[in-house]
């Protein structure tokens, strides 16, 4: 029973992981209209950040949780600038094809400098050690991964649901013009956003960096994963893509108690059913 | 009728040269040095094995003798595909002679089977599996430094006879894993132990939490890490944050090298027990060695077993190249010079190549020391017992190597 | 929203005549490459995703669907043949026949799931599709996970042929290559070809005239998986092993680089980029990650600058069609 709430844990922090990334990209494709293949990268770069706070200027865990995804969030607004600008009125496909280009290039430049192992960091003081809860032991840093996360995807989904500013995006979504017509600046809008879900990648990286080390490939595996996730929960909806993210995180963390054999594939075996059922994903709206 | 003479004699000449060139020795050698360069295996392989190279080439004094050795290094990256392309262009292109270290088991058997093919040498130090000199020997592979037979009955032999009787194996998803947790297990059985269960964790995993709480969940006494390089590492770490250790499991790393303890730093590594061919402070020819590899490595490091291994093994070759008079650019024929000679260095000591491609040495069952212990930067290990040649790898009797059926 | 190849496409109407004229130069320059120092090894395996690529993009060049997942088809193809001809012992012929009809087996059962939605859903699917192969080929015993199927036996290819010989192995690579060409050039020139640009074009009007659009879209995909699945399986002989590196993402991700470089819809395009995407590997693989980095500015590059790729650029300022 203990390896049963023990593997349940560890799903739920893959899930954290899940529902941040994709309510980052759900928030991207929502304003964008652009499926963000940089997105694992970007997480990447988040956990990075972190170790170079660490390494070179000695600024430790807590700090990097507010710099590094600010930090992430302005090079990806410089990105959205230079580059996905310009593709504005083309296939959303080319935007697929830019930021998976992106990915490698980001991918490939650190790899040449820290190649592809990982390097450690360390868990912060205060969150170190484990509690044994008498039903299961638990690490402190993995219970508080779970419950930042929560915060934050609540924080989010307020953010955009909820408040006069999310209102405004939700508007440019649906009609930019009309919004543009009200005296909104919808191109800067469009940047705030893009700079918005990176940061929410940089941050589950930050997370991530004691738990799965920083490494150049983390984000490269995780990320189809996060699609999966996606597609199941539909593309355009917040609350889908929080909710999908965390309880896929628990299903993998059941199948590895059961049938570990196929925990790997129990996420795409979903979206299979899924798309077989309802098109659209759970949550979706026809397109 | 003369000129009928003259084009007989031309035509003797190009035949007899060309046979010449066939068979022709020439000074010239060209070393690969192909290792995991970048990934989890790069600090007990990748730069280092290159700088052991270069120092085996300095050392054999054949440069004075005019030879022209030349060493290039790759990046198979782990994959198996990656090595075999690599080697084919080195064999193909490059004229390579000689690959040397290739660790990853996965990677060296099947760069094994193209340097058979191409009838190359490949002296193996970094890879693991026992299969090189039993069922997938080739009469042009020599695997130098260990492998999982000797982890097998050096760690596995004695912790079972000290009272961890029961065992559940954590083992990497290729190659290198599935023979170390065969050759364990027979091990374990054969000193009385039981072996529970297993999990398999793909190569270069980062979490490993969720196989050590199956192996937590088994109860098992023994936990063995059938892993190695950084997966090692990040499973002790992993293991020690899960409270894994403190609730009276042990682990047992089959597979350590001095860089992992290093990066595991002693606090976190002490009083593991594990079995290696070589150690820096065995005696004043390693610390010799040692010493000078550590000025010219990169981070400083000191030089792991399978450096050791690559220098050793070079130096071997260059004494056979010597005796043989020049390079025939004939693997099998060199390989079974190599055979021939006793083997004499001053990192392994004395020892021989048996007829399947296995070099014997003694191994050591050491123990990480506690910082206390410790007096300096490296001072790592502490000698528990010296295993023999003959019982630290397969007798010729066991080996299933074709090459031993006449 | 205009579709992806829309602004890839010539200007004139295709003639015919002057693809057959580089058809046939293709051939040529193919059939003297032995005589050239260039290194056999290398534009064998150029040739196999060299028409990976043709088969790529007969779906996105023609259909207007991206497949973000085409390594499942390579990879297919490389295991099944590899199994064969190493464990069942079957000569290359059946061999190549075992791993085609697998990977035709696969785009069938894949088809009906990724058909359903369009876009750029479709190219997520087909990656995650993908990624659900690979989980799998990784954990199934016979492909040997990690370690790959090594030392296959190339054999003699209807007894006659021996493969494991240089140029026997490169005449038998080109023609089967030319043999895959030929069957997605007549395939798109068909009438087959024509309803499936009129479905990239407008859907909605295809159905209205009363075609079954969701048939000839899982015809096209079932055709492009076999013709890739063809491709992996060729592979084998060049480079006897299957490994997971075939069915990466990175892999599909390369797939598309070839054709995007070449040019999306052209018919040559995709050999030009996959010789290009090839010999970045092949020649530059002493740069280590660098070849990452090169590929990736590749893409940005061809997104943002000539989207038409080379062979669909210099057509476009020549008016051809090629």
């Amino acid at each position: 029973m203990q390896a049963l709430y023990a593997q349940l844990l560890v799903g739920l922090i893959n899930g954290s992981f899940y529902a941040l990334l994709s309510l980052g990209l759900a928030v991207i494709f929502g304003m964008l209209n652009i499926i963000n293949f940089a997105h694992g990268a970007l997480y990447m770069m988040g956990a990075f950040c972190a170790y170079f706070l660490l390494n070179i200027w000695g600024i430790g865990y807590w700090w990097a949780l507010l710099i590094a995804p600010v930090a992430v969030g302005i090079f990806g607004m410089v990105l959205e600038r230079t580059m996905l600008k310009w593709l504005a009125g083309l296939d959303h496909l080319y935007g697929l094809l830019l930021t998976f280009g992106l990915a490698l290039i980001i991918q490939g430049i650190f790899q040449n400098y820290f190649g592809s192992s990982g390097l450690p960091y360390a868990i912060p003081d205060q969150l170190r050690g484990g509690t044994n809860l008498g039903f299961m032991f638990l690490p402190i840093y993995r219970g508080w991964v779970v419950v930042f996360s929560l915060i934050v995807c609540f924080a989010t989904w307020y953010l955009i649901e909820r408040t006069r500013l999310g209102a405004y995006l939700r508007a440019a979504t649906e009609n930019p013009t009309l919004v543009r017509a009200f005296g909104v600046n919808v191109p800067r809008m469009i940047t705030l956003t893009y700079g918005l879900g990176v940061g929410l990648a940089a941050l589950a990286g930050v997370l991530s960096a004691p738990i799965n080390q920083v490494r150049p490939l983390m984000g490269e595996n995780i990320i189809i994963v996060v699609f999966a996730v996606v597609v199941i929960g539909g593309m355009g909806s917040i609350m889908g893509s929080i909710i999908t993210g965390f309880a896929l995180g628990v299903i993998e963390g059941l199948t590895k108690y059961f049938y570990p054999e196929a925990s790997n594939t129990v996420v795409f075996v979903l979206m299979v059913l899924v798309l077989l059922v309802k098109p659209t994903g759970l949550t979706g709206r026809a397109a | 009728m003369k000129r009928r003479k003259f084009a007989t004699l031309l035509l003797g000449t190009a035949l007899s040269l060309s046979a010449g060139l066939a068979f022709a020795q020439d000074k010239v050698v060209k070393i690969g040095s192909l290792s995991d360069q970048s990934g989890l295996y790069a600090d007990l392989g990748g730069p280092g094995s290159t700088l052991a190279a270069q120092m085996a080439v300095e050392d054999s004094g054949l440069t004075a003798k005019g030879w022209k050795i030349d060493i290039i290094a790759g990046d198979h990256q782990n994959k198996p595909d990656i090595g075999v392309n690599i080697a084919r262009h080195w064999f193909d292109v490059d004229k390579v002679d000689v690959i040397v270290d290739v660790p990853n088991s996965g990677v060296a058997l099947a760069v094994s089977n193209l340097v058979k093919e191409k009838n190359g040498i490949l002296l193996d130090s970094g890879a693991g599996t026992s299969d090189l000199t039993n069922a997938q020997c080739t009469p042009n592979t020599i695997h130098w430094t260990y492998d999982t037979y000797t982890l097998a009955h050096g760690t596995g032999t004695a912790l079972t006879k000290s009272g961890g009787n029961t065992w559940f194996f954590l083992t990497a998803d290729y190659a290198f894993g599935a023979a170390l947790e065969r050759d364990t297990t027979a091990a374990v059985q054969a000193a009385g132990g039981k072996v529970l269960g297993g999990v398999k964790a793909p190569l270069s995993t980062a979490d490993f939490s969720s196989f050590l709480l199956q192996a937590q969940a088994c109860k098992a006494k023994i936990i063995g890490l059938a892993n190695a390089g950084a997966d090692t590492t990040n499973s002790i770490k992993q293991a020690a944050e899960f409270g894994i250790t403190t609730s009276g499991q042990k682990l047992a790393a089959l597979l350590l090298f001095i860089t992992d303890v290093h990066s595991l730093g002693l606090k976190t590594a002490q009083g593991l027990n594990f079995t290696e061919t070589f150690y820096w402070d065995l005696n004043d020819g390693t610390r010799a060695f040692a010493k000078r590899f550590q000025e010219r490595a990169k981070n400083h490091s000191m030089p792991t077993m399978v450096h050791a291994g690559v220098y050793s093994s070079l130096l071997h070759y260059f004494k056979a190249l010597d005796a043989l008079g020049g390079n025939p650019h004939d693997g099998a024929k060199v390989v079974a010079k190599m055979k021939e000679m006793p083997t004499d260095d001053p990192l392994f000591g004395k020892g021989s190549i048996e007829p399947n491609g296995r070099t014997l040495h003694p191994a050591y069952l050491f123990e990480v020391k506690s910082p206390a212990e410790s007096k300096g930067p490296w001072d790592y290990y502490k000698l528990v017992s010296t295993i023999s040649a003959d019982d630290a790898f397969t007798p010729l009797a066991k080996s299933t190597c074709p090459l031993l059926k006449k | 929203m205009t579709a992806m190849t829309d602004d890839t496409l010539p200007v004139t109407p295709r003639t015919i005549r002057d693809e057959m004229i580089a058809f046939a130069v293709m051939t040529l320059l193919l059939l003297i490459v032995p005589l050239t120092d260039l290194y056999p090894f290398f534009v064998m395996q150029a040739l196999c995703f060299a028409l990976l690529a043709c088969a790529f993009n007969l779906l996105i060049g023609y259909g207007g669907l991206l497949s973000f997942g085409h390594a499942m088809f390579l990879g297919t193809g490389g295991y099944v043949t590899a199994h064969a001809a190493k464990v069942w012992g079957l000569p290359p012929e059946l061999g190549i026949l075992a791993g085609v009809a697998a990977s035709a087996a696969l785009g069938a059962v894949t088809g009906i799931v990724a058909i359903r939605r369009q876009g750029i859903y479709f190219a997520m699917i087909t990656l995650a599709l993908s990624q659900l192969i690979y989980f799998i080929y990784l954990e199934s015993p016979f492909t040997h996970g990690e370690d790959g199927i090594q030392g296959i036996p190339q054999g003699h290819l209807f007894g006659i042929l021996d493969l494991s010989k240089s140029i026997v192995l490169y005449y038998v690579v080109v023609f089967n290559f030319l043999l895959g060409f030929l069957i997605i050039f007549r395939a798109i020139n068909s009438p087959f070809g024509e309803v499936l640009k009129s479905i990239r074009e407008n859907e909605q009007r295809a159905i209205s005239l009363g075609y079954k659009t969701d048939q000839y879209k899982l015809l096209a995909f079932i055709l492009s998986g076999t013709l890739a699945g063809f491709a992996g399986s060729l592979k084998v002989f060049v480079v006897q092993n299957a490994s997971l590196s075939d069915v990466e993402v990175s892999m599909s991700g390369l797939i598309v680089l070839m054709t995007l470089v070449g040019g999306l819809g052209t018919v040559f395009g995709p050999v030009i980029g996959a010789f290009i995407i090839v010999a970045t590997q092949q020649y530059l693989a002493g740069f280590g990650s660098w070849v990452t980095v090169i590929q990736g500015s590749i893409f940005v590059a061809c997104v943002l600058l000539f989207r038409r790729g080379i062979v669909g650029e210099v057509a476009h300022y020549f008016r051809r069609s090629l």
